[in-house]
C-alpha cells in the first residue's frame, strides 16, 4: 500500500528563553510519519516531547526548522504560512492527559462543535457527531455534561471531537495518563483503529510501555532530539 | 450553536442572579430618571389641568405655585373686562398641615371659584365634583381619605365628595380642592381668643386716634368683625385665572394686561416654565447628576461582570482556540453574552419597577421614551463592557488549554 507523508519536521528547534536563561527544548528534531501510521514518543521529563507536539500541532511556534503536514509547508520558522486556526481544524486532532472537554457543552455538543466552527451546518454536524460517538461506544451518554463522564468516557469524547474534522494528524498527549490500564488499553487501540481505518497519522506522546506493542513505529526523544527507540522497536506492532 | 446561550443554560443559577443584580441597579438607574420626570408632572399638573390660559398674580412674583401670590379678589371684576377673555375666575392655593385623627394630614389646599368653577375639569377616580358651595372636598387618595369621610379643618367639618389619583404637588403633598370662600377660611382661620385679641388690639389702636374720638361709632366698628369693617376688605386671592377667546389674540390680551402696574401676567407655559425653571430645576440637575453617576457605576460592574464571566471561561476559549475557533467565535459569545445580561437585566429592572413604584411615596412616571433611551444606553453599555473581556479573550494562547 502507498503511503503518503502525512507529518514532515526538518531542523525542528525550539528555544525558550534568552542569555543565561535560554533553554533549547528542541534541537534540529527531524521526523516523517505517513498516513495511517501510529507513533509513539518516548522519553524522559523535560526530554522535548509536549514541545515537539505543539510544535507540530501549530499552537507553539518553533524557533526555527520547518513543518510540512499533509504536503504543504506550514511553519517556516517560528512564521506561519497559513491560516493556522483554520488548518488546524481541518488538519489535526488533538487528544490530552486530560480531555479538555468544554463544560457548559454536553459530550454530542463537545464533538459538534468543533464541526460547526469549521463551517458545517448543524443538522450535519449533529449526524455526524452521533455517529462518532457511537463509533467511539458513548452513544448513551451523548447528552450528558463532561461532569457526569467518567474519566474514559471523557476521552472518548475527546477522540470524537478531535476526529470530528476527518484531520489527517491526531495528537495525544498521554492520552491513557487519567485511566486505568483497561481503559488505557482501549483507547490506545482506540487510536490505531482509527488511524488505520481513516488513513490519520497519529503521533502519542505516552510513558505507558504496555501498551506499546500498539504502535506502527516507536520513537525515543533527549535532549531535544528525536531518535527511533531501537531497543523498543521489538514492541512495536508488526 | 450558539456558545452564549449554552454557558447561559449550564450555569443558569448564576446567570439568574447576576442578571437580578444588575436588573436591581439599572431599576435605581431608572427610577432617578421617573422619579425627575414625577417631579415635573407633579409640578405642572394643576397647571396643565386647569385649562387657564392666563395667570394674573401679584406684581413681579412668579404665581401661586411656584411661590405666594396675593392679589384682591376684585381683580377679578377688571380682568373680565378685558376683550379677548372668558371665564375669569379666583384661584387661591395654600399648603396647610393639621391633624386627623391623630395623624399627621400635610395637603395643598385649592380654591376654586364657586358657582363658575365646581371643579368639573378634575379627573375622578371616585365620587362627584363639588355640588354645595360650602363643606364639601375633593381629596387625593395619597391623603389617605375615604370617599365619605368627614374631615375637621379649623371650625368646619368636610366631606370628601371625590377622589381623585396623583393630584399631588412638585413638592409631593396631596392637593385637596374645596370652594374660594370655604379654602380661605381653613387658611384664614383662628382661635377664637386670637380674634378677642386682634379685636382689643384694633379697638385700642382706633382709641389713640381723634377720629374715633369724635365719631364713636369709629370705636364701636372698630370691634366689628373684620368682614364687616370696608377699609379692611375682603381676603386676599392667590391669583386670578382665564382662558382666551376663541379667535381672540392672546399676544394683545397680555400687552393689556401688562399695562396694569399692580399685578403681573403669566401665560400657560409661561407658568409651566417658571414651575420647572425655578423650584424643579434644582432637583432636576440633582437627580441627572445622581443618573449619571449611577449610569457610569453600572457600567463598570457590568464590565467586571463581563470581564469576570470571561476569566472563568479562558482555559474553555483557549481550547476552542486550539481546535481551531477563529476569532468572531470566541468575540462573538463574550458580547451576545453581555449583550443579554444588559437587555435581561433591563427587563428585570422593568419588573422590578411595575411591582416596586407604586410602592414609593412619591410619583416616579417612567416615560416610553425615556424607557427606549435608557435600553439604548445600557445596550451601548453592554457592548462597551465587553471590551475588556473581549481583549482578554483575544490574549488567551491555544497553549493555555494544556496547562490544567
Amino acid at each position: 500500500m502507498l503511503m503518503t507523508i502525512a507529518i514532515q519536521t526538518e531542523a525542528l528547534t525550539k528555544v525558550y528563553g534568552s542569555g543565561n536563561t535560554e533553554v533549547v527544548a528542541l534541537r534540529d528534531a527531524a521526523l516523517t510519519i505517513r498516513r495511517g501510521e501510529v507513533v509513539a514518543l518516548l522519553g524522559p521529563s523535560g526530554a522535548g516531547k509536549s514541545t515537539f507536539l505543539t510544535a507540530i500541532g501549530l499552537i507553539n511556534p518553533p524557533t526555527s526548522g520547518t513543518i510540512t503536514i499533509g504536503g504543504k509547508l506550514v511553519m517556516d520558522g517560528p512564521d506561519p504560512r497559513t491560516n493556522l486556526p483554520k488548518f488546524r481544524r481541518q488538519h489535526i486532532g488533538y487528544v490530552f492527559q486530560q480531555a479538555n472537554l468544554i463544560p457548559f457543552l454536553t459530550a454530542r455538543e463537545n464533538v459538534q462543535i468543533a464541526m460547526e466552527i469549521d463551517g458545517w451546518s448543524g443538522r450535519a454536524s449533529r449526524r455526524r457527531a452521533l455517529e462518532l460517538l457511537e463509533y467511539l461506544g458513548v452513544l448513551d451518554r451523548a447528552e450528558f455534561y463532561p461532569s457526569a463522564l467518567s474519566g474514559g468516557q471523557q476521552q472518548r469524547v475527546a477522540a470524537a471531537r478531535a476526529l470530528a474534522n476527518e484531520p489527517s494528524v491526531i495528537l495525544a498527549d498521554e492520552p491513557t495518563a487519567a485511566l486505568d490500564s483497561h481503559r488505557g488499553r482501549q483507547v490506545m487501540d482506540l487510536f490505531r483503529k482509527v488511524a488505520h481505518e481513516k488513513g490519520a497519522a497519529a503521533v502519542v506522546v505516552t510513558h505507558d510501555h504496555r501498551a506499546l506493542d500498539v504502535f506502527d513505529t516507536i520513537y525515543e526523544m533527549e535532549d531535544g532530539t528525536v531518535r527511533p527507540a531501537s531497543s523498543l522497536l521489538s514492541h512495536a506492532h508488526p | 450553536m450558539n456558545l452564549a446561550i449554552r454557558d447561559i443554560r449550564h450555569n443558569l443559577g448564576r446567570f439568574a442572579l447576576t442578571i437580578l443584580g444588575v436588573g436591581t441597579l439599572l431599576m435605581v438607574v431608572m427610577a432617578m430618571g421617573g422619579i425627575y420626570r414625577g417631579l415635573i408632572e407633579e409640578g405642572t399638573l394643576l397647571v396643565d389641568r386647569m385649562a387657564a390660559d392666563v395667570w394674573v398674580v401679584q406684581r413681579n412674583t412668579r404665581g401661586p405655585i411656584a411661590e405666594i401670590s396675593r392679589v384682591p379678589r376684585n381683580l377679578v371684576d377688571r380682568v373680565a373686562a378685558v376683550p379677548g377673555l372668558e371665564s375669569p375666575r379666583e384661584f387661591v392655593m395654600h399648603t396647610i398641615q393639621r391633624e386627623n385623627n391623630g395623624k399627621r394630614l400635610r395637603m395643598v389646599v385649592v380654591g376654586l371659584s364657586w358657582p363658575t368653577d365646581k371643579g368639573e375639569w378634575i379627573p375622578l377616580i371616585a365620587g362627584r365634583a363639588l355640588a354645595r358651595n360650602h363643606y364639601e372636598m375633593i381629596a387625593d387618595q395619597s391623603l389617605g381619605l375615604r370617599l365619605g369621610q368627614v374631615v375637621r379643618l379649623g371650625k368646619d367639618n368636610y366631606t370628601v365628595v371625590g377622589l381623585t389619583k396623583s393630584m399631588t404637588s412638585w413638592g409631593g403633598d396631596g392637593t385637596a380642592f374645596f370652594t374660594l370662600t370655604d379654602a380661605q377660611a381653613i387658611q384664614f382661620d383662628l382661635p377664637g381668643e386670637a380674634v378677642r385679641l386682634e379685636r382689643q388690639a384694633r379697638r385700642a389702636r382706633s382709641e389713640q386716634q381723634d377720629a374715633s374720638r369724635a365719631q364713636p361709632s369709629l370705636l364701636e366698628r372698630a370691634f366689628w368683625s373684620s368682614s364687616n369693617i370696608p377699609a379692611l376688605g375682603p381676603p386676599m386671592v392667590s391669583a386670578v385665572v382665564a382662558r382666551i377667546a376663541p379667535g381672540a389674540d392672546p399676544d394683545a390680551v397680555v400687552r393689556t394686561i401688562s399695562g396694569w402696574s399692580d399685578v403681573s401676567v403669566i401665560t400657560h407655559q409661561g407658568q409651566q416654565d417658571l414651575i420647572l425653571k425655578g423650584a424643579v430645576e434644582r432637583s432636576r440637575r440633582q437627580l441627572g447628576l445622581f443618573r449619571l453617576i449611577l449610569t457610569v457605576v453600572s457600567a463598570l460592574v457590568m464590565t467586571l461582570i463581563v470581564y469576570t464571566l470571561t476569566l472563568d471561561k479562558l482555559h474553555d476559549l483557549a481550547m476552542l482556540k486550539l481546535i481551531g475557533a477563529p476569532k468572531r467565535v470566541i468575540l462573538g459569545m463574550i458580547v451576545q453574552q453581555a449583550i443579554l445580561l444588559g437587555m435581561l437585566g433591563f427587563v428585570t429592572a422593568r419588573l422590578l419597577a411595575i411591582k416596586l413604584f407604586p410602592l414609593f411615596p412619591r410619583r416616579i412616571v417612567l416615560k416610553t421614551d425615556d424607557l427606549v433611551q435608557l435600553g439604548v444606553v445600557v445596550f451601548g453599555i453592554s457592548v462597551l463592557a465587553s471590551g475588556l473581556g473581549v481583549w482578554r479573550a483575544l490574549r488567551v494562547s491555544p497553549n493555555e488549554a494544556l496547562t490544567r
